[in-house]
């Protein structure tokens, strides 16, 4: 069991098998997401209230959920790569930020588009929308720190100690602006008891966070694999790959 | 010098970091200038009505703070990045993470102190009054030192880099925001008549928290930064 992750450490190992994983992850996820599509967009039933305007929710919360979920990811591999100088955990923490900033940029644009016929405005200064906006902000902290070194190890290490002060921020940053009275409505999924939402209508929204799951598994895959193999381009393995082609 | 261990290399170097910006100091006046000038360029730019400067008084007068911050930010390790005096602390037996927090102290008595001090004159300009000035000199007391502390994580990451500055503020301005919501809010609830205490409680315990936190990551930071 161990050592099977002690293999997973070492980036040939990686690259193959996540070059195997990869078309797995990709064709269940287009599945899933095409499934949840279908059952969101056409068989459930609109809302008694919002009309069909509401099914923007099968983008939008999936995509809000994946921004916190990302961070959290990210920051626990980031935690890994320093503490145990895992070179694959690093690379992992890296290519989760892009993906990452793209679903709170999604979330905040499909969050907006919802708000203009909902609340008629695109954008109120809530807690949830804003504590998204502060979200977007630390991603691009990130990808901003990573860019900005050249060399790639230490740009590693330095966004690892950045994510976990940010993971460490998050709940601080959230709980702050909660302060203020929020426009956006309250939770209806993970409430306490019951939800507050059909089956009907939650299926396909959990179908669409599954979809979710997987198409950051596989972006983040392929970005690691890419990475990897810029990092790695003088090693003996990357150049067999080459001269194998 | 004569004193041993990890206080004694504490206080020595706050004393050299407070001694260079005794001989120099302009840099301390600059940022309090900075202050005053943003602070009154807002009466021109929005209204010089007393209801309308009070309103947005405890906002602005915090922004700035937060600005004058970032903008002393880089003094903080960058003069001795460059003649090679980080890598002495680098290289001392002493604890690093007590090494910043000298440095970030001595930091704070020449930057954030200040501000304190100038807190009456800035209450004068945005008709804040008397009550206003003392919650404002009491969460700006609270809250500046966490803008040091927070601060020295993000100069510590951006040190090595040639242009650091425009980068420092996208890392370092959104953790600002708490510290922001509570110390403006302070002061507004203040000026409202409401109580102000639960904000300036939970603005010190930022200010443990971050204490106790922010020199372990600031000096992880300088590690990376120098190797």
């Amino acid at each position: 069991m161990w050592t099977y992750f002690h293999r997973l450490g070492s980036a040939p190992h990686f690259y193959r098998f996540s070059g195997r994983l990869v078309p797995w992850l990709g064709w269940i996820c287009a599945g899933l997401i095409a499934a949840g599509l279908y059952g969101g967009l056409v068989l459930a039933p609109p809302d008694y209230q919002q009309g069909e305007s509401y099914r923007i929710i099968y983008i939008h919360v999936p995509s809000a959920w994946m921004s916190l979920f990302i961070y959290v990811v990210m920051a626990a591999a980031a935690a890994v790569g320093l503490i145990w100088r895992i070179k694959v955990a690093e690379i992992v923490a890296i290519s989760s930020a892009p993906v990452g900033a793209s679903f709170t940029f999604i979330a905040l644009v499909t969050g907006s588009l919802w708000g203009k016929p909902m609340w008629g405005t695109y954008w109120v200064w809530d807690a949830r929308l804003t504590s998204e906006l502060i979200l977007l902000f630390l991603y691009l902290g990130i990808i901003g720190l990573y860019t900005a070194i050249e060399d790639r190890r230490t740009a590693s290490r330095a966004i690892s100690v950045l994510a976990i002060v940010g993971v460490v921020n998050i709940p601080i940053i959230h709980y702050s602006v909660e302060w203020w009275n929020t426009l956006h409505q309250g939770p209806t999924v993970a409430k306490f008891g019951a939800p507050s939402i059909h089956l009907s209508m939650l299926l396909p929204l959990l179908v669409m966070a599954a979809g979710f799951k997987l198409y950051y598994l596989s972006v983040m895959l392929i970005h690691s694999r890419n990475e990897m193999l810029e990092r790695e381009r003088n090693s003996a393995w990357v150049r067999e790959l080459v001269d194998a082609r | 010098m004569s004193r041993a261990g990890a206080l004694g290399a504490c206080l020595a170097v706050a004393h050299r970091d407070l001694l260079l910006a005794v001989r120099r100091r302009s840099e301390i006046a600059n940022p309090l200038l900075f202050t005053l000038i943003i602070i009154s360029l807002f009466p021109l730019a929005v209204s010089p009505a007393p209801e309308t400067l009070r309103l947005i008084a405890p906002g602005i007068v915090w922004v700035v703070a937060l600005l004058a911050a970032l903008l002393t930010l880089e003094s903080l390790f960058r003069a001795d990045f460059e003649d090679g005096a980080l890598e002495q602390l680098l290289v001392s037996p002493h604890p690093l993470p007590l090494l910043v927090l000298a440095k970030v102290s001595a930091h704070w008595l020449v930057t954030g102190l200040p501000l304190l001090l100038l807190c009456p004159l800035l209450g004068a300009l945005t008709h804040l009054g008397a009550a206003g000035i003392g919650v404002l000199a009491a969460s700006l007391a609270l809250g500046t030192p966490v803008l040091s502390l927070v601060g020295a994580i993000g100069v510590a990451l951006t040190v090595g880099l040639r242009r650091g500055g425009a980068l420092l503020s996208l890392l370092v301005l959104p953790l600002y925001i708490p510290v922001l919501i509570f110390g403006s809010n302070a002061v507004s609830a203040s000026m409202d008549g409401l109580p102000y205490t639960g904000q300036l409680l939970m603005l010190g315990a930022f200010l443990v928290l971050s204490l106790s936190l922010a020199p372990l990551a600031a000096a992880a930071g300088l590690r990376i930064s120098m190797n």
